[in-house]
């Protein structure tokens, strides 16, 4: 598996560390059954077979969090891009 | 038929043409009391449904041919050497099952207790293993803290002096080893056939069927079966068929690769663990090495992995073992594992009246077979866990009772 950094260039997946699904948000704390939305947060997956938009850190690279988008039954990489705002220039 | 020395002589003398199937190619029924979907942990909840509860109208429905999934996918060790006691009690009781297996199956499963050595590196991971072995022994289990000169006469080809990874000592389980894990899944569809439960082979679920929030029976790709009660044990796509009823599980589907050698003459008579990677080895009765070692740690439903894994066993094996160095590996292939958020299984009911789950078996679904299905067909029947799985609860997270063996949190790729 090869992942295609946006600063670094094309590299192999062993270069980068994997944190896991990208799209679920930190609950507000101080909200209304906060207990409830961490639970569901810290603990439950969605874990697809199919495409998953997850996280990876260039740990052998430029250190950058990316977001890439991977078929989780062929390991097909369909994007990677910046995760943060800041490195994605928006 | 049942097998014995005289059915075997017997049949060599009438040219072996007298071997009947070992249990039948069963047609799906419209109805039936318990449907288990997965015929791996499945088959053995059956077959203790049928013996122990009396429960003969039961259908284990399987997605591809009998011992395709995870059944046939494993290095085939079984061993009870954990720590925290909910996980040592029962892998202990599938330890004590696996014992007399052979004989309550009348299926011969090779069980081979070559025991279990795990090598010591250091003198802190010494401590660690001691603090181990005194938890298991504190549950009644075996466990022997070996010294140099002890683990130099089990294995006298190991790299004793390994510049970075020297042999301090070891920890070993007499009683753990190996069993033929094919042999599992035959002997346990065999017993529970001959007691009437249908074995439904190339038939997926596609479906749960749920009215007035209790499960009437499943969609499958061979039509409905209807079922009063219906237990998943469909670990590595957990995920996917709980969420046909709605559910969402702690649980990540993590790729695990096992590969084996070229056949040798007898080298290796024990399973041993390398202590300062992630590496494990046993020899099968081929006299294929079995090597197993780490995660790929990326979510994947592939069953199959990359090759940097590939590369981390192989040297994690030549670390211990400089005399493998010109084996030639034949084959490799890849299982996919139910990771938990802590590391330890699941068995409980759902919020679903009638549909249980047993899933999040982590790397130690094979081993713990027996006292899963055991457990399973008694949480079925009487719709009450027994005491052995009492901590294994689907609600452990929410209520902040984990087993995290490791000490990784919800980091499951770590686990």
């Amino acid at each position: 598996m090869r992942i295609k950094c946006p600063y670094c260039g094309e590299r192999d997946a062993q270069e980068f560390a994997y944190l896991g699904a990208a799209d679920p948000k930190r609950p507000d704390p101080d909200a209304e059954g906060a207990a409830d939305a961490f639970y569901d947060y810290v603990y439950l997956r969605e874990n697809p077979a199919g495409v998953l938009a997850e996280l990876w850190y260039h740990t052998a690279g430029c250190h950058s969090w990316l977001r890439v988008e991977r078929d989780t039954r062929t390991h097909v990489i369909h994007s990677v891009a910046y995760a943060s705002p800041h490195e994605a220039g928006d | 038929m049942r097998y014995s020395a005289f059915s075997v002589l017997t049949n060599a003398l009438g040219g072996n043409r007298g071997w009947t199937r070992a249990w039948r190619k069963a047609e799906p029924k419209p109805q039936y009391d318990v449907v288990i979907v997965g015929g791996g942990h499945g088959l053995a909840a059956a077959y203790y449904l049928a013996k122990v509860h009396g429960i003969t109208n039961v259908a284990v429905v399987e997605k591809g041919y009998l011992g395709s999934g995870n059944i046939g996918r494993n290095t085939t060790i079984v061993r009870s050497n954990y720590m925290l006691p909910p996980n040592t009690l029962l892998y202990e009781h599938a330890l004590k099952l696996w014992e007399g297996l052979s004989q309550d199956l009348n299926f011969n499963c090779m069980v081979s207790q070559r025991g279990v050595l795990n090598v010591v590196h250091s003198d802190v991971q010494r401590n660690a293993y001691a603090r181990r072995g005194n938890a298991m022994r504190l549950a009644g289990v075996d466990a022997e803290l070996l010294n140099t000169d002890q683990v130099r006469h089990l294995i006298p080809f190991a790299d004793f002096s390994n510049a970075r990874f020297p042999i301090r000592g070891g920890l070993l389980q007499r009683r753990g080893g190996t069993v033929r894990h094919d042999a599992v899944a035959w002997g346990y569809a065999r017993a529970a056939d001959e007691r009437g439960v249908d074995i439904i082979e190339q038939c997926e679920v596609t479906g749960i069927k749920i009215e007035n929030g209790a499960v009437r029976g499943v969609e499958t790709t061979r039509g409905f079966i209807g079922a009063r009660k219906v237990g998943l044990a469909v670990a590595g796509n957990s995920s996917r068929v709980a969420s046909f009823a709605g559910l969402r599980l702690p649980i990540e589907t993590h790729v695990l690769q096992a590969f084996v050698s070229e056949g040798l003459k007898p080298v290796l008579d024990h399973v041993v663990t390398f202590g300062a990677g992630h590496f494990y080895v046993s020899q099968s009765d081929k006299g294929g090495l079995v090597f197993g070692g780490d995660l790929d740690g990326y979510n994947s439903y592939a069953q199959r992995g990359n090759l940097p894994t590939a590369e981390d066993v192989m040297e994690g094996a030549l670390a211990l073992f400089p005399n493998f160095a010109r084996l030639r590996m034949l084959r490799n292939w890849g299982g996919l594992i139910d990771m938990t958020m802590d590391g330890s299984p699941i068995i409980d009911k759902t919020d679903i009246r009638g549909l249980y789950f047993n899933g999040g078996w982590c790397y130690g679904g094979f081993k713990a077979t027996p006292a899963s299905g055991e457990c399973f067909a008694h949480l079925i029947a009487r719709d009450e866990a027994p005491d052995l799985i009492r901590s294994f609860k689907l609600d452990r997270f929410k209520a902040g009772a984990m087993l995290d063996e490791k000490g990784m949190g919800a980091q499951p790729n770590l686990h």
